[in-house]
């Protein structure tokens, strides 16, 4: 090279590389690390995947708790064997809301609002464990319209609540147009609570004395309407999703569990009944008046996720035939237990009586006292046990609310149900098992 | 190098450019587009959530406004819908999510717990997620009904077409917080009626 | 009506004072307490009591919570059982009976251990996990014992009667808008 050549050479050089910031090295040199690279022949590479259980080739992963298919705010720490999981661990608390102790601050009256807000996707079922333990404890009677109305409640909340699930069961399956289907007929049953109730959700309709209001005229035609509607509804799903092969391979042999293995966890509910362990509150250890009305319990065979799933759309066609059993043998009476220190005078007597105008400022400024005691009453939720454990130091607040919320428990059947799986099986595992994030954290 | 404006584009964006008719134009054609695309992210806690999916599903079909698919990732979505109780174990995977998302982003408080707490005023709940991320509109309601997110959303969307929003982020220094009034069930706004259900339907 | 109730025993204590003769079942005192039969095991008793009730059917640990009693005016006192602050409340369901029955231990302040149930009962897992988290009472033996609802790094147990319910400052710092108009 000549010496302008290498003037120009250096020249260029200079310009190009030293002007930008480069580095004159050599050509590893100049990379920041060699370890990205991953140096694995294809051979290698899945002679590896044959090994199994070798500790090195696990990794964890983290799903959620921002996710759209974990049902709320459940996050679970999966570890992976390429894409077999091995070992979960769900990790819960994103949705603690400090139910139980803003409990022992709230009166009697004011519980229900309370504990109506942990299982949102069925809150009149909390609020039914709460006034049944609070009226075990209060010693009254409930009159027989306001068991029976409850009973017609909480067999609609059921039928809303499956339906819930079907919906979202489909969506993270991949039917997303069952998510459509299964929120329209939620809304008629919704509808009928609003008219009932004031509110679509959260209703704070059910309470220590019976109900908050009388069932208003015409509902017999509404309830009869619904049921009417909804049965050629469940035989489109019937045709959307039960027969469908699609729906079957991925339902099928997915999150099993066996009949030892749910009762050891505590798991209650379709969970236990889908591996055909036939155990239902309402039918074993009836509660209301559900010993006097014509049901069966519906059971799996298998522990799969598919019999959850079967024995949800089955319960919905059970509780229609409770709600119309119901509906013909509504008694007359009172909605709400006639004692006064428990239950609110109706608002023209205040008008009239200062006594009834004294005991609605006492009942709702300090709540009416319940004599010490503790006791547990539980019913069966569309998720499970559903049970609310009350400590009664005597005065108008509970001296310790406890709610058994079925998801919280039945959470810890996930492992044990994923374990060996397919990631992508996973979602139609936790969305087999239907947890509400509000009862699992309260 | 040119010399960067302080108040040019790559500052204040929209707001930055020296206003004459083209740019006017500009901008209304952008305040438009930004109204009717806007993309919600899913953050749905408790029970807003199910009043969040309802307003998605056919009877109350957010679809009408492009809104019916929420995007899982936040980088893909415009609006965040803090739907339920924010705990404190969730309130720095609020902030993260909320990061993750590009400008320009709106976020509606829905339910009084993500407003300011709720009826849970103890220990394990955020009062209120303004305390988190900067809000721009207020849903109350416990849980606030299809009809007063949509009236929430619409809110958010006139205010954006109108240009208010970021007029009120700029003077608030933070969300715009507009706050709306509940609109379920209300029979004499003639907006909304209780129909009873009929097999016809 | 059965004075063996232990709710009306701090009525009768003005009344002479006589020990009155306690059920027992399983060598632990038995109560009713209105229909539902609760036991009233040490915690020494406490494992060997659910092995027992485990035997007799009793297959699943549907509940298994706390009560701080720190702050409870009237507190029953079974005969035979010393009251201390917390008391663990598990409760049993027998399927073949359809039966429940209910266990009461008295854990003290100083010393809030208790054996861990995990081996027996698996479903106990996450239930001890939050009794711990909530009440600060420690499970021996149990496997993975962290905090379950609050976040892992939280300090104090909450429902404690000496834990205040108040709006806590917020927790996470990370928040920019201080000045609110």
């Amino acid at each position: 090279m000549s010496d302008t050549e290498a003037e120009f050479a250096d020249l260029i050089a200079q310009t190009s590389e030293e002007s930008q910031g480069l580095s004159r090295g050599s050509g590893t040199d100049r990379l920041r690390e060699m370890g990205a690279v991953l140096r694995l022949s294809e051979a290698d590479a899945a002679a590896l995947e044959g090994e199994a259980g070798d500790p090195d080739q696990t990794m964890i992963i983290n799903m959620g708790p921002q996710h759209p298919s974990t049902h709320g705010v459940l996050r679970l720490m999966l570890e992976l064997q390429g894409e077999t999981v091995l070992r979960t661990k769900p990790i819960i608390g994103y949705l603690h809301a400090g139910m139980e102790k803003t409990g022992e601050t709230l009166t009697y009256l004011q519980g229900a609002t309370n504990v109506t807000r942990m299982d949102y996707a069925s809150p009149l079922f909390n609020e039914l464990a709460f006034a049944l333990a609070v009226e075990q404890l209060l010693g009254v009677e409930v009159p027989v319209r306001a068991t029976w109305i409850r009973m017609l409640m909480t067999e609609m909340n059921r039928i809303a609540s499956h339906l819930l699930f079907l919906a979202t069961n489909g969506m993270d399956l991949g039917a997303v147009s069952m998510m459509l289907f299964g929120w329209r007929e939620r809304e008629e049953v919704l509808r009928f609570f609003e008219s009932v109730t004031g509110l679509r959700m959260n209703h704070n309709y059910i309470r220590p004395g019976g109900v908050a209001a009388d069932l208003p005229d015409g509902w017999e035609e509404d309830v009869l309407a619904l049921m009417d509607l909804i049965p050629p509804r469940l035989e489109e799903y019937d045709t959307l999703m039960t027969g469908q092969p699609i729906w079957r391979e991925r339902l099928q042999g997915v999150g099993v569990i066996t009949a030892d293995e749910a009762i050891a966890l505590g798991a209650t509910g379709p969970i236990l009944r889908s591996t055909g362990y036939a155990w239902d509150l309402r039918r074993d250890m009836p509660y209301l008046a559900y010993d006097e009305l014509d049901f069966d319990v519906v059971v799996g065979s298998y522990g799969d996720a598919f019999d959850r799933y079967a024995i949800r759309l089955n319960e919905v066609r059970e509780s229609m035939r409770l709600v119309r059993q119901i509906v013909e043998g509504m008694p007359s009476g009172d909605y709400r237990v006639q004692d006064k220190k428990v239950t609110p005078p109706p608002r023209a007597r205040i008008d009239e009586s200062m006594e009834a105008l004294i005991h609605h400022f006492k009942l709702f400024t300090e709540g009416f006292q319940v004599p010490p005691g503790e006791t547990y009453a539980a019913v069966e939720s569309p998720r499970g046990e559903l049970g609310c454990y009350i400590v009664s130091d005597g005065g108008a607040k509970p001296y310790r609310l406890r709610v058994r919320g079925p998801s919280f428990v039945n959470l810890q059947t996930l492992p044990h149900m994923m374990r060996g799986g397919l990631m992508a099986d996973a979602v139609a595992v936790i969305s087999s098992v239907d947890p509400i994030m509000g009862e699992v954290d309260r | 190098m040119p010399e960067r404006k302080e108040d040019g584009l790559l500052d204040k964006g929209l707001e930055g450019l020296s206003h004459n008719f083209v740019t006017g134009t500009l901008e209304e054609l952008v305040k438009w587009a930004r109204a009717r695309s806007v993309m919600p992210a899913t953050f749905g806690l408790a029970c807003c959530a199910i009043e969040m999916m309802a307003t998605g599903g056919a009877h109350y079909d957010l679809a009408r406004y492009g809104m019916e698919t929420f995007r899982a990732s936040p980088r893909q979505a415009d609006l965040m819908i803090v739907a339920g109780r924010v705990s404190q174990k969730m309130a720095p995977v609020l902030r993260q999510i909320h990061d993750q998302m590009m400008e320009p982003k709106w976020v509606i408080s829905m339910g009084v717990c993500a407003s300011s707490g709720g009826m849970f005023n103890n220990y394990a709940i955020v009062q209120g997620v303004d305390q988190v991320v900067p809000v721009d509109v207020y849903a109350p309601g416990c849980p606030p009904g299809p009809q007063t997110l949509m009236h929430a959303i619409l809110t958010l969307h006139a205010k954006i077409r109108s240009g208010e929003l970021t007029q009120r982020r700029e003077v608030r220094g933070g969300g715009a917080e507009i706050q709306i009034s509940q609109v379920d069930g209300q029979t004499d706004t003639g907006a909304v009626r209780l129909l009873k259900p009929t097999t016809k339907d | 009506m059965s004075d063996e109730t232990g709710v009306q025993d701090a009525e009768t204590e003005d009344a002479a004072p006589e020990p009155e003769p306690v059920a027992e079942k399983h060598g632990v005192p038995v109560t009713d307490s209105l229909g539902q039969e609760v036991l009233h095991p040490s915690r020494e008793q406490y494992r060997d009591l659910v092995e027992t009730l485990r035997g007799e059917g009793y297959l699943v640990c549907i509940d298994l919570t706390a009560v701080d009693y720190l702050a409870h005016p009237h507190r029953s006192v079974v005969p035979g059982v010393v009251p201390e602050r917390f008391e663990l409340v598990v409760s049993f369901l027998s399927h073949e009976h359809k039966a429940r029955t209910r266990l009461r231990v008295q854990v003290p302040a100083d010393d809030p251990t208790v054996p861990c149930i995990v081996d027996l009962h698996p479903g106990a897992d996450a239930l001890e996990r939050e009794v711990f988290d909530m009440f600060g009472i420690v499970f021996e033996g149990h496997p993975d014992l962290t905090r379950i609802l609050m976040p892992e790094d939280w300090d104090g147990h909450p429902l404690r009667k000496d834990y205040g319910v108040g709006a806590i400052p917020v927790q996470f710092k990370g928040a920019g808008s201080e000045e609110r108009s």
